[in-house]
């Protein structure tokens, strides 16, 4: 019998036509999935996605809430892609922000009346060492006895969101909060700038300008070079003379402060105090996000609200009844054609009997 | 208090608590023994414990929720052996998708199911006159047939890891692929049932959780225990017998942070509750630590099979 397989032909260079359909054949393809288990379980997917679309972009409102979450998934997007380019799994932005929203807080609870110009530099400065020691805790033990880096840095997640709430629930909870697991509101001073009369604050032009760095220092910088050669072949970066465990240690340390200014934003622009939950997992996105922008930091800005969208999308099907565990599917979904569409980057899919004659292309 | 009152109920609570870290332990452990990394544990265990759920509320059967949770485990782990088997993505990030995509799907099926009881859990069977064995019954005999059949299956997955041919061909299949493809096994279709077995595992070791520890459907019920499954894996050195005493430890520690709160210690519970993952780091730190970075890792884990690049 002639059966007919699928056959993976490399391509000598990765097709250019392909970088660009395939994220959005992906994430038409993750729809039309969750649009059939919309219909099995009883919901119209017309319905369901035209909400979620109306609701996340179709308004003046509902285009600043989507800036509102797309701010701490660019940050957090950030952070991880400069550790992935490293081939370093940094799994643990959810736990990095958690850890600098944390140590933002301790400044206008300790210190109410500092002036803001002390206040806000203190504060980025301290979310951002917070955010990159949790994230060394686990580039130690990577860089000495290679300690698997995904397990190590997800755990650290669970510990700091326990480590939170033991504060908001404990020491740090306001006595005149009625019980309620918060912090005293922040002073003015502690507040970050709001852009005109929106939620959408200045944490905002920090996400554009690291970006823009990151950008800079991928593309020119010899720093740069090395973490990209690092992360593609370690032998040869270790021929070239390049320090791999301070590597390690310093991008580990990088991505997570990086984090960890997205904690403090959420904090000073947002929130305004420190609350249990103040991340609906944007640490987990933000690994769909780098990954679905290539690592690139100018596209992680756009992704970045893309997914903002998708999550102000999830929260409006809510309130018609529909999960809002759909919009994490889907995101889970985008992901998986991603990386099955990746391989039509680089191989061509050809069609051949099992005599392996070609049959077409 | 005496030994009695104390140490036996905590070391019989911490084999049950160990017992679903123990069944997606294993599924983890022939999916790596197959050289392919399998990050979707926690989303295979989440989809296994909704589906699992879903049947024994809808049938009034268990088995009937055990067998959904195998087929529903066995099915995500198919999407994650297409992607990084057949399409050679990265078996990092096709894992981690598989765990977001778990997290979502099983929290949009379960929505309607949180809150509502399961008629006919997995109950206690004290196991005939080995449950009258002082110490020992208590702690390893009286208790449900999931537990039972997990001593069984790592009895059997040891048998078959070290003493059959199969057995010795799986472990050849995670160490040199190529030598295996040479040798006229199809090295493809070998690790696709093998990743299927793993994740029919997980799906066990969610419904564990939902039939029979809990027993309840709640949204992210696994809360981790996915990700120590996959330590624990490296902790056993990728041996069956290792992870069943990793497993009981695990659940020790789990179960300890809830008896000192039950003798009235002072300890808040939110670092009770931070104790198993602590826990998960430094065991990890020391075992590889004293490893000395050469771990006992399939050789050819976590990297895709091309027939043409041998």
């Amino acid at each position: 019998m002639n059966r007919l397989t699928f056959k993976l032909e490399k391509r000598l260079t990765p097709s250019p036509v392909m970088v660009f359909i395939i994220p959005l054949i992906s994430v038409l393809l993750a729809l039309l999935l969750g649009g059939i288990f919309l219909v099995l379980t009883g919901e119209n997917p017309l319905t369901v996605y035209s909400l979620m679309l109306v609701d996340s972009l179709g308004s003046k409102y509902g285009l600043t809430e989507t800036m509102v979450k797309a701010i701490p998934l660019m940050l957090t997007s950030l952070g991880v892609s400069l550790a992935f380019k490293m081939k370093l799994w940094n799994i643990g932005a959810e736990g990095q922000l958690y850890m600098g929203a944390m140590a933002a807080t301790w400044l206008p609870l300790t210190f109410p009346a500092l002036p803001v110009y002390l206040m806000l530099p203190g504060m980025i400065i301290l979310g951002m060492i917070a955010g990159g020691l949790w994230a060394l805790l686990t580039a130690i033990p990577r860089a000495i006895w290679k300690v698997n880096e995904i397990i190590t840095t997800l755990m650290l997640n669970y510990v700091a969101i326990l480590w939170v709430d033991f504060l908001v629930y404990g020491p740090w909870r306001d006595p005149e909060g009625s019980n309620f697991p918060i912090t005293a509101s922040f002073a003015e001073a502690a507040r970050l700038p709001g852009l005109g009369d929106s939620r959408v604050h200045t944490g905002l032009f920090f996400a554009l300008a690291l970006a823009v760095i990151l950008a800079i220092v991928f593309k020119y910088s010899r720093w740069g070079y090395s973490i990209n050669v690092i992360g593609s072949s370690e032998r040869a970066a270790r021929y070239a003379g390049m320090n791999i465990k301070r590597n390690i240690l310093l991008v580990m340390f990088l991505s997570g402060a990086i984090s960890g200014l997205a904690g403090m934003a959420e904090v000073s622009g947002i929130i305004g105090k420190l609350q249990h939950g103040i991340s609906p997992g944007y640490g987990y996105t933000a690994i769909i996000v780098a990954w679905l922008s290539k690592l690139n930091p100018l596209a992680i800005l756009i992704v970045s609200v893309l997914f903002g969208a998708l999550q102000v999308g999830g929260y409006a099907v809510q309130v018609e009844g529909v999960p809002a565990a759909v919009a994490t599917m889907l995101q889970g979904a985008i992901l998986f054609f991603v990386l099955g569409g990746e391989v039509l980057t680089n191989y061509r899919l050809k069609l051949v009997s099992q005599k392996g004659e070609e049959l077409s292309k | 208090m005496s030994i009695q009152e104390f140490l036996i109920p905590l070391l019989a609570a911490s084999v049950i608590a160990g017992t679903p870290i123990l069944y997606a332990a294993l599924g983890e452990l022939i999916t790596e023994r197959a050289g392919i990394i399998n990050l979707g544990v926690e989303g295979i265990m989440l989809i296994g414990a909704v589906s699992g759920f879903m049947m024994a509320v809808t049938t009034g059967s268990p088995w009937l929720g055990l067998l959904a949770s195998m087929l529903a485990g066995g099915a995500v782990a198919l999407i994650h052996a297409f992607l990084t088997i057949t399409l050679r993505a990265n078996q990092v990030v096709s894992g981690l998708a598989l765990t977001i995509f778990g997290t979502g799907l099983s929290g949009y099926l379960g929505k309607a199911y949180i809150g509502i009881p399961v008629e006919k859990p997995f109950g206690v069977i004290p196991l005939g006159p080995l449950a009258d064995i002082p110490y020992i019954g208590p702690i390893f005999f009286q208790h449900d047939a999931l537990v039972y059949i997990s001593y069984v299956l790592v009895v059997i997955i040891w048998y078959f890891m070290f003493r059959t041919r199969p057995g010795l061909n799986l472990r050849a299949l995670g160490e040199n692929p190529a030598a295996m493809d040479a040798l006229g096994l199809n090295v493809f279709y070998l690790r696709y049932i093998y990743v299927m077995a793993g994740g029919a595992l997980g799906g066990i070791g969610g419904a564990y959780l939902s039939l029979a520890y809990a027993p309840s459907w709640l949204e992210n019920m696994t809360a981790g225990r996915g990700w120590i499954a996959v330590a624990l894996v490296i902790f056993a050195l990728w041996n069956p017998w290792r992870a069943l005493m990793g497993a009981y430890l695990f659940g020790g520690i789990d179960a300890l942070g809830f008896r000192l709160q039950v003798l009235g210690y002072q300890i808040s519970p939110f670092f009770l509750q931070m104790l198993p993952y602590l826990f998960t780091v430094i065991i990890l730190v020391f075992v590889v630590a004293r490893q000395k970075g050469r771990l006992t890792a399939p050789g050819a884990l976590g990297l895709s099979y091309d027939r043409e690049e041998r």
